[in-house]
């Protein structure tokens, strides 16, 4: 376990590195310049020459990346701007503020979005293809696997708009969907959010009941299934601890990565409803070449990616006690 | 009478038609003695021991007769009296040890578990319950083994583990299908001789289904031949190996190689292969294959289905008298 947890440790650290290496000079082949976004509508040479220097561009780009990197851990002092301390991601011109503040704004907004729709889509996507499996071919079963095919064909924009439009502007039967914070207002944050949490869990929900259904399926017919019958195990126990069990796996497999995808930022989610969260800062840092808070966007979007990967190796092993941790 | 199965019948639908899986198929089992049930892959062994238990889907089989257990009728019993009987009373163990036990649950999880269900006991007199019955089919270090998950027995092992859990709760009737068909032949021995031993002790009645007339030959009391889902002969074990008397089971006797059989002589296998239970042939169900299939008169065995006879006893379902059998006898 623990060689588990070192190992990972440092192929996480690599793989981010790489990541954010590869964001930092493909973003320098760009053809825009950032002083000249940074430095106004009206920009003497002098100024620009200023700016340049101030925001490290007059040096090469090796240096550049290592100065951000040295920042992260050490902190970085912005000429004319003041310090940045660690953990600094950088200053953004374009938000005139350190982009780890950003951030840190933004990411709760982000993360609640995620874990909320995320409870939703988990337990109805489960709980319908656990049904849809035990009444196989039955009208249940047809209407699952129907509302199944046309959840996973909408979209959110379509959905989402058509939502906002009957729910909450004509019906007024929902808030206009917006963030509170959960420390704040409980009541208000998920009210604020149960639109967006459910129009993101209809796209995600019809993934869950197919790949619980088919696997269920299998697993019904399994022969240890039947020894659980065998042996008078009542019906509840032997799907619950019996059949679902080998059906965790790949459920656990599919919701670690759209848990690292999401977290990343749900773009087309946050702009149909407004919200700021991490997604949309990331269009809006591609839109203004603002490259410190795309890279931490980036790095946000990996990370989440690379963690959850670590999380759902570990939790295979505590599924299945045939897996070795290495 | 312990377990009395009279004219059992399961349909099951498919796609392609009705398949007669077991046809009108009797046959009675003692308190404490053995059953073998043979008959190649198909003959309705394992759909029989599964009708019995009660593990058939409703929604796919039809299934028709009398399952008589300890004097209460078992077929249309409802579900949770069925669940109750299933794993106390009756319990069953089958072929792969491996796939047959969760890869998810210690060893001694699994058994503990059908004690404290049929019983109610607590979790810790469950377990040493289950340490108890690992340590009787012989698991040497049984506290230790227990907590063992399945894929860390050896097959034998893991086969004396379903063993333990099925007899954890000293059920009245154990169907065992296909037991030792999937381990090494020294340790099928073991596995047989386990059984045998347990049955001493306890007076479990067993319903052995097997392939391999050597393990009928040793572990059973009684056989029950069987042919696309019906009985072709019945007996004890002396009476059907020693003298039997349908051209079946003469073709399965002459299939198996002995030690005692001059290597020279070869083996006669059965001609054919076994019907389709789609489209049973008419008559005799055998009759496709059988070699004398014109001794009782043109037709007879393509019109009436033959029944068991005499219908106690050593009894099998042929038209052949008893002077033509002894004659074309191998």
């Amino acid at each position: 376990m623990l060689r588990f947890a070192v190992r990972r440790t440092i192929a996480t650290a690599i793989t981010l590195v790489t990541i954010s290496a590869v964001t930092f000079f493909l973003f320098f082949a760009l053809p825009s310049d950032p002083a000249l976004l940074a430095c106004g509508k009206v920009c003497p040479p002098e100024l620009l020459a200023l700016v340049r220097r101030n925001l490290g561009l007059d040096q090469p780009v090796m240096a550049q990346f290592v100065a951000w990197l040295a920042g992260i851990f050490a902190g970085r002092d912005y000429p004319g701007l003041g310090y940045c301390p660690a953990p600094c991601l950088g200053y953004s011109f374009v938000n005139r503020a350190p982009v780890f503040e950003t951030i840190m704004d933004r990411l709760p907004v982000t993360l609640s979005l995620t874990i909320g729709a995320a409870v939703i889509f988990l337990t109805f996507g489960v709980a319908t293809g656990i049904l849809a499996a035990l009444r196989q071919g039955r009208p249940l079963d047809k209407v699952a696997s129907v509302a199944s095919l046309v959840g996973a064909s909408v979209q959110i924009y379509f959905v989402g708009t058509l939502a906002l439009y009957f729910l909450v502007y004509q019906g007024k039967l929902l808030p206009s969907p917006s963030y509170v914070p959960l420390t704040e207002n409980p009541l208000g944050w998920a009210t604020g959010l149960l639109l967006p949490w459910v129009v993101l869990a209809i796209i995600f929900t019809a993934n869950y009941t197919r790949m619980t259904r088919s696997t269920m399926v299998e697993n019904l017919s399994e022969d240890y299934v039947r020894t659980a019958r065998a042996k008078g195990m009542p019906a509840r126990t032997v799907i619950l601890r019996f059949a679902l069990r080998g059906t965790l796996i790949p459920i656990v497999t599919i919701f670690g990565v759209d848990l690292g995808t999401l977290i990343g930022g749900a773009i087309i989610t946050e702009t149909t409803f407004g919200l700021q969260g991490i997604g949309r800062l990331s269009v809006r840092a591609v839109t203004y070449s603002d490259l410190p808070t795309l890279m931490a966007t980036v790095l946000v979007a990996a990370g989440a990616i690379v963690v959850m990967n670590a999380v759902v190796d570990a939790l295979y092993a505590v599924i299945d006690p045939r897996v070795r941790l290495t | 009478m312990f377990l009395h199965v009279n004219d059992l019948t399961v349909d099951f639908a498919t796609e392609d038609g009705v398949v007669h899986a077991v046809d009108e198929l009797s046959f009675e089992v003692e308190r404490g003695s053995t059953l073998g049930v043979v008959g190649e892959s198909g003959s309705g062994k394992s759909v029989t021991s599964l009708a019995v238990l009660g593990l058939h889907d409703p929604r796919t089989s039809t299934i028709s007769g009398s399952v008589l257990f300890e004097g209460k009728e078992l077929l249309g019993a409802p579900r949770t009296a069925m669940e109750r009987l299933r794993g106390d009373r009756i319990a069953m163990i089958f072929q792969d040890p491996l796939t047959s036990l969760s890869p998810y649950h210690t060893v001694g999880a699994q058994i503990a578990e059908v004690y404290r269900r049929h019983r109610g006991t607590s979790r810790s007199a469950a377990w040493e319950r289950a340490i108890q019955m690992l340590d009787r089919v012989g698991i040497p270090q049984p506290k230790a083994r227990a907590e063992d998950y399945p894929h860390q027995f050896s097959g034998g092992m893991r086969q004396r583990a379903t063993i333990a859990m099925a007899l954890v709760c000293d059920p009245g009737l154990l169907i065992a299908d296909e037991p030792t068909t999937a381990l090494d032949v020294t340790v099928q021995a073991q596995i047989l001789d386990l059984l045998r031993e347990l049955q001493e002790q306890s007076g479990t009645a067993i319903i052995l289904i097997t392939h391999d007339l050597g393990v009928v030959a040793t572990a059973a009391h009684d056989v029950l031949v069987m042919y696309a889902g019906r009985a072709v002969e019945r007996g004890t074990v002396r009476e059907v190996l020693h003298e039997p008397r349908h051209p079946y089971t003469w073709g399965l006797l002459g299939s198996m190689p002995t030690l005692r059989r001059p290597v020279t002589e070869e083996l006669r296998p059965v001609r054919g292969a076994p019907p389709s239970l789609l489209n049973v042939p008419k008559g005799c169900p055998f009759h496709p294959r059988c070699d004398f299939v014109e001794l009782p008169g043109p037709r007879v065995c393509t019109g009436e289905r033959p029944e068991l006879s005499p219908p106690r006893g050593h009894g099998d379902a042929c038209y052949l008298t008893m002077k033509q059998k002894r004659e074309v006898a191998p």
